[in-house]
């Protein structure tokens, strides 16, 4: 579903990632865990090209994101085409980033009207049936704003299922949320998890990635340092990095 | 707070009312005002001098209604020029292609940094060096659109004078309003596969419109008197229409009034559909209810 060889990103004289591999399966779900700063938010953003690649490739269920391959170059697409290629993997942040002057309903048919060009009153059946699914179907014609941030989390992940994606990346999804928000939101990611979902997951929740992930990733200074079963990496961890940081977060 | 808990406070006191802060002085200030402002009033509604009875003549003259819808005409075209070339400058602006940056950035410079009565004339008096309108593509074949005195008229001459100039400031204004959305608001449509068309048409520009309609209906109000500039190329405006009219009479002040009359008429006008507007776009957030603002005189608040 995603491989990635050798991807690196460099900010100015920083390189963040520094030649990064890994493999997603079908419906495989694989948490990130890593340090701030270790990179694994800017690997989950290069995913989907919100951030440009300075060296390797992914691919996306067998295309290359964000570039066209022809005589032994990659070619930079033009942003419609990337655009187009970003249908199909879904992506949900941190700070959710609903859309403030639509409501939650209305922020769910956004994407399904105005991208694939659905009519209006498909798009409100499916949103409606998607809000459902989240357990806001009573919150449908309110504004972000008046929503809990464990609500508008849901909204923004009915949102991003909308589009009907093969991949869902998660951008720490509960660092926002008041602790006792947070589990709302993880039960809706174990659900998707439960119906078969491809699923990336940046995060810090370590009960989250022991329960429901299939792998863990541990990532520092860019690099994936360790990755296999929650159990291995958690009970027993190889590397001395994954030691230290598990004995802080633990 | 401990010994609430520990020890409810058993006062006699507990039970007294509270009283808000009094504002007496207040009502002393609406006093004085008022006296002063009735006498004002007083005296040039009882003088002579005033004419009052021409006021109420040319108020619906034939000549005034003719300059009040030139001044409607030339506002409302301008200022739509102006908004749709600013929405379109400030997004060239932002964008990744710097020959789109770069063009968008002279533009600016050239109209804000030039006077608008230079820009009036100049399309004008643009027939006397360009006789002919011509569109050519280079190295291919020449469109021709006619005598340059015939295509541009005054009116035209006003427009593109007027809305070009004011395409330059909403172009800042525009600039002002997209970079006060979230960045984030940008990625999300991203990640959902919004081109980038759809990106500024769905999520970006709703959201900037909040920020830019103070500003616009600014620019609006401000056009509305600087029309009376098209002077400078023969049309007649609701002010050049007045000063023709006093010109003749030496009624300066009653015609004046007339015009003031008019354009406090238009403010108003464009003022409700400001408060309109703002409401509207901030429906979304409607639910922090502000407290009705109220004059605070008396004690007794709430």
């Amino acid at each position: 579903m995603v491989e990635a060889v050798g991807v690196r990103k460099t900010y100015g004289d920083n390189e963040v990632l520094q030649g990064i591999d890994l493999t997603v399966g079908r419906g495989e779900v694989v948490s990130m865990l890593g340090p701030s700063g270790s990179g694994k938010s800017t690997f989950l953003r290069c995913i989907n090209h919100l951030e440009r690649l300075d060296g390797g490739e992914i691919s996306v269920d067998g295309h290359l994101v964000g570039y066209r391959r022809a005589h032994g170059k990659k070619y930079e697409l033009r942003p419609k085409d990337i655009a187009a290629a970003r249908r199909g993997v879904g992506m949900v942040f941190q700070r959710f980033n609903l859309f403030p002057h639509r409501t939650a309903l209305e922020n769910v048919m956004e994407a399904p009207v105005f991208v694939k060009g659905l009519g209006k009153e498909e798009a409100r059946t499916r949103a409606s049936a998607l809000l459902d699914r989240v357990g806001l179907a009573d919150q449908a014609h309110q504004y972000p704003v008046t929503l809990s941030g464990g609500q508008q989390q849901r909204v923004a992940i009915a949102r991003a299922l909308a589009m009907e994606p093969a991949l869902m990346l998660f951008d720490e999804p509960t660092s926002a949320l008041d602790p006792e928000l947070v589990g709302e939101v993880l039960d809706v990611m174990k659900g998707l998890a439960t119906d078969g979902m491809t699923m990336i997951v940046v995060t810090h929740e370590i009960g989250f990635a022991r329960e429901v992930c299939d792998r863990v990733v541990f990532m520092d200074d860019g690099l994936v340092v360790e990755q296999g079963p929650p159990a291995d990496v958690f009970d027993r961890p190889q590397h001395t990095r994954t030691q230290t940081f598990l004995s802080k977060v633990l | 707070m401990a010994t609430d808990t520990t020890a409810p406070a058993v006062t006699p006191h507990a039970d007294e009312p509270i009283i808000r802060l009094r504002h007496p002085w207040r009502w002393v200030a609406i006093v004085v005002i008022g006296v002063y402002l009735a006498e004002v009033l007083w005296f040039f509604a009882t003088s002579d001098a005033m004419r009052w009875d021409l006021v109420r003549g040319y108020l619906f003259e034939e000549s005034i209604m003719r300059g009040l819808w030139m001044t409607v005409k030339l506002t409302v075209t301008a200022m739509v020029v102006g908004i749709a070339l600013g929405t379109v400058l400030a997004v060239m602006r932002l964008s990744d292609n710097p020959v789109l940056r770069g063009l968008a950035g002279g533009y600016v410079w050239l109209f804000r940094g030039t006077p608008i009565v230079v820009q009036l004339l100049f399309w004008f008096f643009l027939g006397s060096v360009m006789p002919e309108v011509t569109f050519g593509i280079p190295f291919g074949p020449e469109f021709e659109f006619g005598q340059t005195s015939e295509v541009i008229t005054p009116f035209l001459a006003a427009i593109l004078g007027l809305g070009l100039n004011e395409g330059a400031y909403m172009a800042e204004i525009v600039r002002a309003g997209i970079g006060a959305v979230d960045h984030g608001q940008t990625e999300s449509a991203q990640a959902l596969g919004m081109s980038p068309f759809t990106t500024y048409r769905r999520v970006v520009l709703p959201q900037a419109a909040r920020v830019i309609v103070p500003p616009t209906a600014n620019e609006s109000i401000s056009m509305l008197k600087l029309t009376s500039l098209v002077l400078v190329i023969g049309l007649a405006d609701l002010t050049t229409t007045a000063q023709l009219i006093y010109g003749r009479n030496f009624q300066q002040i009653p015609l004046l009034i007339v015009a003031s009359f008019w354009y406090l008429v238009l403010t108003t006008i464009l003022t409700i559909g400001q408060g309109w507007l703002e409401r509207r776009l901030g429906r979304s957030d409607r639910y922090r209810s502000r407290p009705p603002r109220r004059l605070m005189l008396s004690g007794a608040n709430r």
